[in-house]
């Protein structure tokens, strides 16, 4: 799978880099339009990532560019939040997924994995994991025991921390993608550990063999077991 | 007091004054302008009289008035020596006015065959009562007269003359800065209000560029540091992925992450707040606030549950509301957070929903002082978590709308929105 992104602060740059090769992706980048451009033309990508405010101009030249050459890249578009003219812009010139700065690298990773796997599967969106089975269509998980019975939140947990498997997870980060960023760090996210709980004990009675890991207390790690 | 009736009270002073003058100055000048030709007219009849008697035979003496205006009595001559002509007022009694009047009176003496006689000639007088109280009443006319042609004349033309000052007083009224709502000068042809309008066009451009400066220096400095920030929490969190980190160096980066999110998220608030104020938020649509305050509710379901916080909607009426739906929710759930925030283990929050009123009720016991409760930085409570500016963004966005956003106590704390009917 190959990425590019596009993005012209360095040490952003970096950590999406930093993250993404850690998932096995092969990354490229630009930090300009032009060579984000030549790079565009040149060869074919997975996905890119692309910020909207370029030096050299408007990240939004490179979905035109995109569009006039028929290229079928997926394209998550980052951009400093609430700037919602980017978001509804970017939507309507063909990308695919936006994602506000700042962003949980965990976050990153499940917008860019969600996005692969819709593009490379075509509609059926299964992440496989263990001998667990999620299917993020149906909004089913299950395991040749049977399936769980999840309710909202349970399944979007499970599906975050299934997409950033191996890796760690901050109660900050789970909680913004599974219950919206205005939750704030109320109470120290006290509240997501009885969903964990009620997670693991449904993942028992299916016999998946994967396991959520609490991590010093400041998140969750899914691992196999 | 408005300005014309300022004027207009010290031109009645000022004519109270000069016309109670001029009416004592007219009173005697008339008076004495009327006692001069009476008394001309009397030395006249005196001579007429005079010359009259001389001319006849005998003097017939006439004691009293009753048929005629003279009186004639012989005197001796001892009286007669160094009698002067005199002039006095006396009254008389009139049969048509049935009463005493003042008459003018004059006395002379002459001789005629050796013998001296004095007379006597009346003449009719002003009477100075009824002279005083027609001029009081002409006084009192003139008076009222001004008076009242001064207000119509302050009313007509002064009021056209101080037009322009008036419209620019409107003006400054309804001029809003964070609106950037222009002020239309008037020309005048008065040199003043055209110094006062130059004057007040150089304070508003240059308040307006202040603001501007302000508002961009901090959108500037929010947008700024959201980078920075996003950066560093990111590479703190690939650090913290790293496999020999130990549980205290992990513990610590944790908190360091928490409090730049925390950072980055009153920074948010910052840059939302701008944008709001901004009127960046342009799309409107009609929200149905009853459904709205319901999905957010469930949003919070986990943590309400948590907190063991009891959640009593009551639904008296549905509230449809056209605004922006972003702004919609934020607005609610801010206040709805707020609530939940400051609120104890297994308290309660009370919503009820009208059809122009929306109010939520959480229990406290005492009052928070209100007077700044909606400005910016104004954490009630020593809550590390809060940015102080939720309550401040609530109200920024009510601002928008016309939505009136109060708070009261009433052993319970209530924070209410009052929509306008007409939206």
């Amino acid at each position: 799978m190959k990425i590019l992104i596009i993005e012209d602060e360095k040490d952003m740059l970096q950590n999406m880099q930093d993250t993404l090769v850690k998932q096995g992706y092969i990354v490229e980048s630009a930090s300009d339009l032009d060579s984000a451009i030549s790079k565009v033309g040149v060869y074919d990508y997975d996905c890119i990532l692309l910020d909207i405010n370029l030096p050299d101009g408007s990240g939004m030249d490179i979905l035109d560019f995109l569009k006039k050459n028929d290229k079928t890249e997926g394209v998550i578009i980052v951009s400093a939040r609430n700037s919602l003219d980017d978001r509804i812009r970017g939507l309507n010139t063909g990308a695919d997924d936006y994602i506000a700065k700042p962003f949980h690298m965990a976050e990153l990773n499940a917008r860019v994995k969600a996005l692969l796997r819709r593009k490379n599967f075509e509609g059926s969106d299964l992440l496989k994991i263990g001998n667990l089975c999620i299917d993020s269509e149906k909004h089913t998980s299950a395991t040749q025991h049977g399936e769980m019975e999840l309710n909202r939140k349970e399944f979007d947990i499970l599906t975050y921390l299934a997409t950033n498997q191996d890796r760690l997870v901050s109660k900050s980060a789970l909680a913004e993608h599974v219950w919206g960023d205005h939750i704030d760090q109320a109470d120290n996210f006290e509240f997501i550990y009885s969903q964990i709980k009620n997670l693991r004990k449904k993942l028992k009675e299916v016999k998946a063999d994967i396991e959520i890991k609490a991590v010093y207390g400041i998140g969750y790690k899914l691992t196999l077991s | 007091m408005k300005l014309l009736n300022y004027t207009s009270r010290y031109f009645a002073w000022l004519l109270f004054f000069v016309l109670t003058g001029w009416a004592v100055i007219f009173y005697f000048q008339m008076l004495d302008e009327i006692y001069d030709s009476m008394d001309d007219g009397l030395e006249n009849q005196k001579m007429l009289v005079i010359d009259n008697l001389r001319d006849l035979d005998s003097v017939r003496l006439k004691s009293d008035f009753r048929d005629g205006y003279y009186t004639l009595n012989s005197i001796s001559e001892y009286s007669a020596k160094g009698f002067k002509d005199t002039y006095r007022d006396t009254l008389m009694y009139m049969k048509n006015e049935k009463d005493y009047e003042p008459v003018r009176l004059l006395e002379s003496v002459f001789k005629k065959d050796e013998k001296y006689y004095k007379v006597k000639v009346i003449t009719s007088m002003v009477e100075e009562d009824d002279l005083i109280e027609d001029l009081l009443f002409s006084i009192i006319w003139l008076y009222v007269g001004l008076i009242l042609s001064i207000i119509i004349l302050n009313n007509l033309i002064l009021k056209k003359v101080w037009n322009p000052f008036y419209n620019l007083i409107d003006d400054l009224g309804n001029f809003k800065i964070e609106r950037d709502s222009e002020i239309q000068l008037q020309e005048s042809r008065i040199e003043e209000f055209n110094m006062l309008n130059e004057n007040i066009e150089n304070l508003i451009n240059k308040s307006v560029r202040s603001y501007r400066s302000q508002k961009q220096f901090i959108e500037n400095a929010s947008h700024e540091l959201q980078t920075p920030l996003a950066i560093s929490i990111n590479k703190l969190e690939l650090l913290l992925e790293e496999d020999d980190l130990q549980e205290q160096q992990a513990t610590r980066i944790v908190s360091v992450i928490e409090n730049l999110e925390r950072l980055s998220r009153f920074n948010q608030s910052l840059s939302l707040l701008s944008k709001i104020e901004n009127k960046q938020f342009p799309e409107v649509e009609i929200v149905d606030i009853n459904h709205l305050t319901h999905r957010i509710l469930e949003s919070f379901d986990d943590f309400l549950r948590h907190k063991k916080i009891k959640i009593e909607l009551n639904e008296i009426e549905q509230l449809q509301f056209s605004i922006n739906p972003d702004l919609a929710q934020i607005l609610l759930t801010n206040l709805i957070k707020n609530a939940i925030i400051h609120n104890s283990d297994s308290g309660s929050i009370e919503i009820s929903i009208s059809n122009n009123k929306w109010e939520i009720t959480n229990p406290g016991e005492i009052a928070i002082k209100a007077k700044d409760l909606f400005s910016r930085f104004q954490s009630v409570q020593d809550n590390s978590q809060s940015s102080g500016l939720g309550l401040a963004i609530s109200k920024a966005i009510a601002d928008v709308y016309n939505i009136h956003i109060s708070y009261n106590f009433d052993n319970r704390h209530v924070f209410s929105l009052n929509f306008p009917l007409h939206n």
